[in-house]
């Protein structure tokens, strides 16, 4: 097979088609164009939503859950399997909020090397006061600076800082949704009444948004100590522990572990976020979808092309193969011709489908939920433009084919008798 | 078997089968030796042009055997076939068939490019050379498709001239061309035959030309009758 040969002959075909080729190629460009495009932009959403949800929810949760016990009274004197006992309008018990040996297991995890970090969480239910005004709320009691390593509360924070809470023992972060209500802005006082009703006056260091409006409308953030004090309790009263683990796939086993380990609840961060995974592949979906529809069409084009091309070309054909080509041959010249026009437009769509990217990239994009968020996120992932060539160059070949198998089987007697 | 024999027909017979039934070609048997100018003659529709399909290899749908410089080409495959007729099998057609999109010369040149053999500078010469030989040389830059009926048909016996083929076939070569134009292209046809005892086999309904040569097969009704 003489490839330089086959190669001339299908580019003085297309050249001499200079018009039908390029409307060819621009349909491949638009359809990797898009496919570009798309799959930037909506993988650029994914990632960031998805970032949002792996920055801000710890791997593992523990926390003490108040439950319904699973052994009533009565089923420490009767035998379940021979009697049948019925106890109507359960209650749950009493159950301390606090976890029991909190520190030594804060210590515990902070040794284990698959954890990235352990922290400490107090959730205190306060009302926030101004005047005659209570608002309901929660404070967290955090380790602001390890808070904002592990699980970057910074980046919600829109006024202040956290350093400012650390350095400030009767600092608040506040909600933003407060802050607004209340009319306070940084700098100011703020009272909050404790759950048994003791008054603190705490300096507000910073403002807190996370664009969900229920959450900055109650929560906001306090040190540890400052926490313990307001519930009047020591240092060993801690409600929640946050995980980061060096690898996320390990969240299960190791919700699992813990759980049964210390006897606490554990959630681990699939199950906190089962939703997420189902929006990112829906978003998947729909962009290869319309990409692989806008090559099909692009691949009729070519197909069209081609057969039109192969019936004016019947007599290049006969000529051909009387002069000693084979049909091979002369099916890897149109092959080559379809080929040629998928790699031509499969790659102008790239850097259509790039240019793109780069202008939605930079399209100035404000959102209350995302405060970090400047512009419109995309991805420029190579991988996907690697899939977009791959897609041109299958898509191409199936358009070419198909045409070039009749040119192969054209019989040139035919074609020479009919003149 | 005779060295000097390039082509020999052994009791070949073909049949249409569509619209019905159809003994077109009946026991053609025939040997063209080394140099010779053989011409066909006879009645339109009496089977000439099919049976010079099945001599150039083109066509293998038909019975008997078929051996060019001895060596048998009945039961070879459609790719050996193909190589054959590029390498051994020069044709020239009725109507100018070229290449419309390409030079005279890249006409020239592509069945020696397709072979493989010489380098392309080598294949360029050669063409050139065919070129001046057939009195066209000033045409070789040119798009096939701008140049006169006569040339073109000159540019077709350059490109079957171009591999050094065993044989060079022809169906009614000049039957398209004015009496000047057929006139050349008969009497380059005579001089190569003479002058680089190329064998010749040359359909033709011109009683005149067909005089000029070595040989008149005379077929009727798809039979040999002298
Ligand atoms: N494909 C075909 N199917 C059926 N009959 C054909 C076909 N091609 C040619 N014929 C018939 O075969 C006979 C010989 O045709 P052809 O070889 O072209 O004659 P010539 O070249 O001598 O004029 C004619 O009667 C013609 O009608
Ligand atoms: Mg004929």
């Amino acid at each position: 097979m003489n490839y330089p040969l086959i190669f001339s002959i299908a580019k003085t075909h297309l050249v001499s088609r200079f018009k039908q080729s390029a409307v060819a190629a621009l349909g491949v460009t638009f359809g990797i164009g898009t496919f570009i495009t798309m799959i930037g932009f909506m993988t650029g959403l994914n990632d960031l939503l998805d970032g949002l949800v792996l920055n801000r929810t710890p791997h593992v949760h523990l926390y003490n859950e108040i439950k319904i016990s699973e052994k009533q009274p009565i089923d420490f004197i009767t035998n379940p399997a021979e009697e049948l006992s019925i106890v109507r309008s359960v209650q749950p018990k009493f159950n301390q909020i606090r976890i029991h040996n909190a520190l030594p297991i804060l210590d515990f995890l902070n040794k284990d090397k698959r954890v990235k970090g352990a922290i400490p969480q107090i959730k205190v239910q306060v009302f926030y006061k101004a005047g005659a005004v209570n608002l309901n709320g929660i404070l967290n009691g955090i380790e602001p600076l390890q808070e904002d390593r592990l699980f970057n509360i910074g980046d919600y924070v829109i006024e202040g800082n956290v350093q400012l809470l650390k350095n400030t023992p009767s600092g608040i972060i506040l909600g933003a949704g407060v802050a607004d209500k209340l009319k306070l802005s940084l700098g100011d006082r703020i009272y909050i009444s404790s759950p048994n009703g003791a008054l603190f006056q705490l300096k507000i260091v910073g403002i807190y948004q996370s664009g969900l409006a229920e959450v900055d409308d109650i929560q906001s953030y306090v040190n540890v100590k400052m926490a313990q004090r307001i519930m009047g309790q020591s240092e060993s009263y801690i409600t929640d522990i946050n995980v980061k683990l060096h690898d996320l796939a390990l969240s299960v086993d190791m919700a699992s572990q813990l759980s049964q380990q210390f006897n606490v609840s554990a959630i681990d961060i699939n199950a906190a976020n089962a939703q997420f995974d189902t929006g990112t592949s829906i978003r998947n979906i729909i962009t290869y979808a319309v990409s692989i529809t806008l090559l099909i069409v692009a691949g009729f084009g070519i197909y069209n092309i081609l057969n039109m091309l192969i019936y004016e070309k019947m007599n290049d054909i006969a000529i051909l193969k009387a002069t000693g080509f084979s049909g091979k041959d002369v099916q890897y010249i149109f092959i080559t011709q379809a080929m040629v026009i998928g790699i031509i437009g499969g790659s102008l769509g790239l850097i259509v489908g790039f240019l793109l990217s780069v202008l939605i990239d930079n399209t100035p994009f404000k959102t209350e939920a995302v405060p970090t968020l400047e512009t419109f996120p995309v991805n420029f992932d190579p991988v996907y433009y690697i899939i977009g060539i791959i897609f041109a160059l299958i898509a191409t070949f199936l358009a070419g084919y198909l045409p070039s198998r009749k040119a192969k089987n054209i019989d040139p007697v035919e074609i020479i008798r009919g003149q | 078997m005779n060295k000097n024999i390039v082509l020999k027909a052994e009791n070949i017979n073909k049949y249409f089968r569509v619209p019905t039934l159809f003994h077109v070609l009946k026991d053609i048997s025939f040997e063209i030796e080394k140099g010779e100018f053989v011409s066909i003659m006879g009645k339109s529709g009496c089977g000439k042009s099919t049976l010079l399909y099945i001599l150039s290899t083109m066509d293998t749908d038909y019975n008997g055997a078929l051996f060019l410089d001895g060596e048998d080409l009945s039961h070879k495959s459609a790719d050996q076939l193909a190589f054959i007729r590029n390498q051994h099998i020069g044709f020239i057609f009725q109507f100018h068939y070229l290449l419309q999109e390409f030079t005279v010369l890249e006409n020239v040149m592509l069945p020696a490019k397709k072979l493989g053999i010489k380098s392309l500078e080598e294949i360029e010469h050669d063409a050139i050379e065919k070129l001046r030989l057939l009195g066209i040389a000033d045409q070789a830059k040119k798009l096939s498709m701008r140049i006169s009926g006569g040339q073109k048909q000159r540019v077709a016996i350059a490109r079957a001239l171009i591999n050094k083929p065993s044989i060079i076939m022809g169906d009614e070569p000049t039957g398209n061309l004015d009496s000047k134009n057929s006139e050349i292209v008969f009497s380059i046809l005579k001089e190569l035959s003479e002058e680089e005892k190329l064998s010749l086999l040359v359909v033709t309904h011109d009683i005149d030309f067909a005089k000029k040569t070595n040989r008149i097969i005379e077929m009727e009704d798809g039979r040999i009758i002298s």
